[in-house]
């Protein structure tokens, strides 16, 4: 038997981005929030060791551990799905900070093109420019609806940037802080971009160019380019974080507790309202029922949509019918690109997550498409991550992969290669979708969640465009000799690609094609809240998390307003 | 990091004892002795066993439950990773030692892994789908990498030529070679990966000895900043950091 706990106000399950933003904004406005994450609680004081590759990089460390709960994969509905075994395609987050821990911290704001995508590309190219598989929608709310939210986010985090990029939607502010160092790797791709006629421009970044208080009272610090960054936590508190930002800012309230250790597993649903979510304690194996006035899904694209199908909210997506909206427009993201080989070396070994340079002139609608077969494109950039000595061993087409010449060419290139990568826009297709599957179960007795996915045509007519432009910039950098990414086949969950998931829980203006409102409101159930990229209708041509906390923190003000007076946001 | 051996070296150790043959020298000296790589029905001594190195200590086996094993993934990670005129290979790495601890360990395991059935074949891009852990994989692939040289050449995987070490790696890599549980393909990848993983690891996990790995690479390894250096156009040479401080 399940212990019922004193009802709170919210309770939030997930502590990463969303879970952080939304315990922050509600525990700031006085309401009494309960945050329950599965994870550990860790922080800046257990980073002092992080330069550890093979602990953190190879073998995942700080995240999901699969051995208790992962998620089937098919290409196709006629495909037997079967479990992903072990984390590689995408690396899900775990304990206190979630993802936003070892992300890296490119901060974007989605296109003014990618929230109203339907009616804009209807508009310039007619309506069978996609054919009707592909299920594009608008996302029920505009940029400029959520201009103050990215804002806000840019502030809470401190991103370092410069407002130079001419197509993108307007900002109202410049970033709070100022670039980070355009180093010799970047000037290559700077000076390559303009002269074809491009526009470069500093990525925004979440690492810090300088030391930053942000408006809650929370210090950042500034990066120092250490190069182990992505799938690292900072052992500076340079990288923003929710651990080190909306966390305290919570905690400090007064009215915020976390619970970790605690894995939710349905959400209790009475009438058109849900009453609270109950969860296990994994280290004492208990149960308990924690009741909520208003109940928010914080917990990743995955277990968002895993805890409203197993919990029996809303309507299952089937793509024979078309019929229902839950766990519909899965989408992924598309990685065109290059890679140099060059002559001279270069200090490839340094570096941070967000440092680097981007062009958007084939992002979004920002080219004329009318002779293309496909819609929207992606950001092309260089980065400088810092490359690391297990997973960085470049080497030429047609050079073994072993032995004495691999050994040679990987060291030799380790030092003398870049690449150029493109976050690839993602749209809906009605064969890719969510649901439970019927054989598999995680350690809870829960059926895992499963993904049916594949690349589409338009995937494919996106990636091989752009990955052709990539070459000519690398070409135009110098490299001795240029390769492009291969052309996409089928989706093959081998190999890390992106953790950039979205879908499943998709938002819209209508009942009828979506499982939130704008708001991120159920429309089945007025006080659950559902948050992630999991509500992009389609994935645009950058990293989402700068729109998924503008989106987290719009809801957060609709779940304020509904705690005073109740009913449907909309 | 103990690099040197504080007692005696090897050679002193095969001159005074006067071993000539492996048959005499048990599990737990002859670790640092692989390189010599000495087959007791065939004194032949393979090219990649030829590498006249100091190895760090002997360390022990975690895992391997004889050196026969110890020695086939010796080899099959030296032809993988080979010393040359660049620096040491895989044996003087200390990759050997690498595997045997992970192998011992949560990664041998899969305790991060999900590991429950049904077990089904699936397609290549499900991922692994085997129900054996790392170490039956290793264990079996060890096994198999030695029958088929006998198969082929009439002698264990550790006596044959490099040629034909790479002949049969090869034909493991092409998934040409019967396995059960698992195909050879991937049991191949996972010792081509676990050799790259004990060749940069951090010289704590016990390969990358002497940080050679990163020495190599020109990876400086556990360094607080960059900040001061990032912007420099020249390329930085810095003597490299690990985790644990010298
Ligand atoms: C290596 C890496 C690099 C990335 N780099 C970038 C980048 O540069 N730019 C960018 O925009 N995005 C990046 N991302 C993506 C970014 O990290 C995510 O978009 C973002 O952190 C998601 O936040 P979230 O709150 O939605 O989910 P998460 O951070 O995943 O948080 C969800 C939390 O919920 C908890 N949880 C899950 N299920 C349950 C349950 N049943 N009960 C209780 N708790 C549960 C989890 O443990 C987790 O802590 C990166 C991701 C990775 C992995
Ligand atoms: S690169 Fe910068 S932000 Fe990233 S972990 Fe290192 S110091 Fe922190």
């Amino acid at each position: 038997m399940a212990t019922t706990l004193a009802k709170v106000d919210v309770v939030v399950v997930g502590l990463g981005w969303t879970g952080g933003i939304i315990a922050a904004e509600c525990a700031k406005a006085g309401l009494k929030v309960i945050g329950l994450e599965r994870g550990r609680k860790r922080g800046t004081e257990d980073f002092q060791q992080i330069h550890d590759e093979y602990r953190y990089a190879i073998r995942y460390e700080l995240m999901q551990d699969v051995a208790k709960e992962t998620i089937t994969i098919r290409n196709n509905r006629k495909m037997p799905a079967l479990p992903m075994r072990q984390m590689s395609s995408f690396l899900l987050g775990d304990g206190l900070g979630g993802s936003g821990t070892h992300w890296n911290g490119h901060t974007w704001r989605f296109y003014p093109y990618d929230f109203q995508i339907k009616t804009m590309t209807d508009e310039k190219y007619g309506p069978n420019k996609l054919s009707s598989d592909y299920l594009l929608q608008d996302w029920g709310v505009t940029y400029d609806e959520l201009e103050p939210y990215f804002y806000k986010y840019d502030q809470t985090a401190g991103i370092s940037g410069e407002d130079k990029n001419p197509f993108w939607g307007k900002r109202a502010q410049d970033f709070p802080t100022p670039p980070m160092k355009r180093t010799p790797i970047l000037k290559k791709f700077e000076g390559a971009t303009k002269s074809l006629g491009y526009s470069p421009f500093m990525l925004p970044s979440a690492n810090l160019s300088e030391p930053y208080t942000n408006p809650d009272g929370e210090v950042i610090n500034a990066c120092q380019y250490c190069g182990f960054c992505e799938r690292f936590g900072c052992e500076y508190g340079a990288k923003t974080s929710p651990e080190i930002t909306v966390i305290p800012t919570a905690t400090k309230t007064g009215n915020f507790e976390t619970k970790f250790h605690a894995n939710v597993v349905e959400v209790i649903k009475s009438g058109n309202k849900v009453s609270g979510v109950k969860y296990l304690d994994t280290e004492s194996g208990e149960e308990f029922i924690q009741e909520a006035e208003v109940v928010v899904l914080a917990s990743y694209v995955m277990n968002n949509a895993k805890l409203l199908m197993v919990s029996n909210i809303g309507e299952q997506y089937d793509p024979e019918t078309g019929k229902g909206t839950l766990g519909k427009n899965y989408c992924y993201q598309i990685l065109p690109g290059a890679n140099g080989y060059f002559e001279e070396q270069m200090n490839t070994f340094m570096g941070a997550g967000a440092l680097g340079m981007t062009i958007d002139d084939f992002n979004a609608d920002n080219f004329d498409h009318s002779d293309l077969d496909f819609i929207h494109g992606g950001s092309i950039s260089i980065t400088q991550t810092g490359y690391r000595p297990i997973e960085t061993n470049p080497i030429q087409q047609g050079t073994p992969t072993w032995g004495a010449e691999f050994k040679k060419n990987s060291i030799y290139n380790y030092t003398r290669s870049l690449s150029i990568g493109t976050q690839g826009a993602s749209m809906p297709h009605k064969e890719n979708y969510l649901s439970l599957d019927t054989k598999y179960k995680d350690v809870y007795g829960l059926p895992l969640l499963q993904m049916t996915y594949n690349f589409t045509d338009q995937d494919r007519a996106l990636h091989k465009f752009i990955t052709e432009k990539t070459v000519n910039i690398m070409k135009e950098m110098g490299a001795k000799t240029v390769e492009g990414k291969a052309p996409i086949t089928d989706y093959d969950i081998v190999g890390y690609q992106t953790t950039h998931n979205t879908g499943g829980t998709i938002m819209g203006a209508s009942p009828e094609n979506s499982v939130v409102n704008p708001f991120l409101q159920h429309w089945d159930a007025e006080n659950l809240f559902v948050i992630g990229a999991g509500n992009f209708p389609h994935n645009g041509g950058y990293n989402p998390t700068g729109t998924v906390a503008a989106l987290a923190y719009r809801s957060a003000e609709g779940i304020i307003k509904y705690s005073k007076s109740g009913g449907s946001l909309v | 990091m103990t690099e040197k051996p504080k007692n005696y070296s090897r050679r002193d150790f095969l001159k005074t004892t006067g071993i000539a043959t492996g048959a005499l020298i048990g599990g737990g000296l002859i670790g640092g002795l692989v390189g010599l790589n000495v087959d007791k029905d065939d004194q032949h001594v393979s090219d990649t066993g030829n590498t006249n190195h100091e190895m760090g200590t002997n360390g022990g086996f975690q895992f391997f439950q004889n050196q026969r094993e110890f020695n086939v993934i010796s080899n099959a990670t030296e032809r993988i990773f080979p010393k040359d005129d660049i620096g040491p290979g895989a044996i003087e790495l200390g990759v050997p030692y690498f595997i045997d601890r992970q192998l011992a360990g949560q990664y041998g395991s899969n305790t991060k892994e999900y590991m429950q059935g049904p077990f089904a074949v699936g397609a290549k891009t499900q991922g692994y789908q085997s129900r054996l852990t790392r170490a039956s994989i290793f264990r079996q692939g060890i096994a198999v990498l030695d029958e088929e040289a006998n198969k082929r050449f009439k002698k264990g995987f550790s006596s044959i030529e490099a040629e034909q070490m790479d002949e049969i790696l090869t034909a493991f890599q092409n998934d040409e070679i019967p396995m059960t549980g698992v195909t050879s393909a991937f049991f191949f990848r996972l010792i081509r990966t676990a050799t790259l993983e004990g060749a940069y690891a951090d010289p704590m996990y016990g390969g990358n000895r002497n940080m050679d790995g990163w020495k190599m690479k020109e990876f400086p390894g556990h360094q607080m900043s960059y900040i001061n250096v990032i912007d420099k156009e020249k390329f930085q040479k810095i003597e490299p950091q690990p985790l644990g401080g010298m």
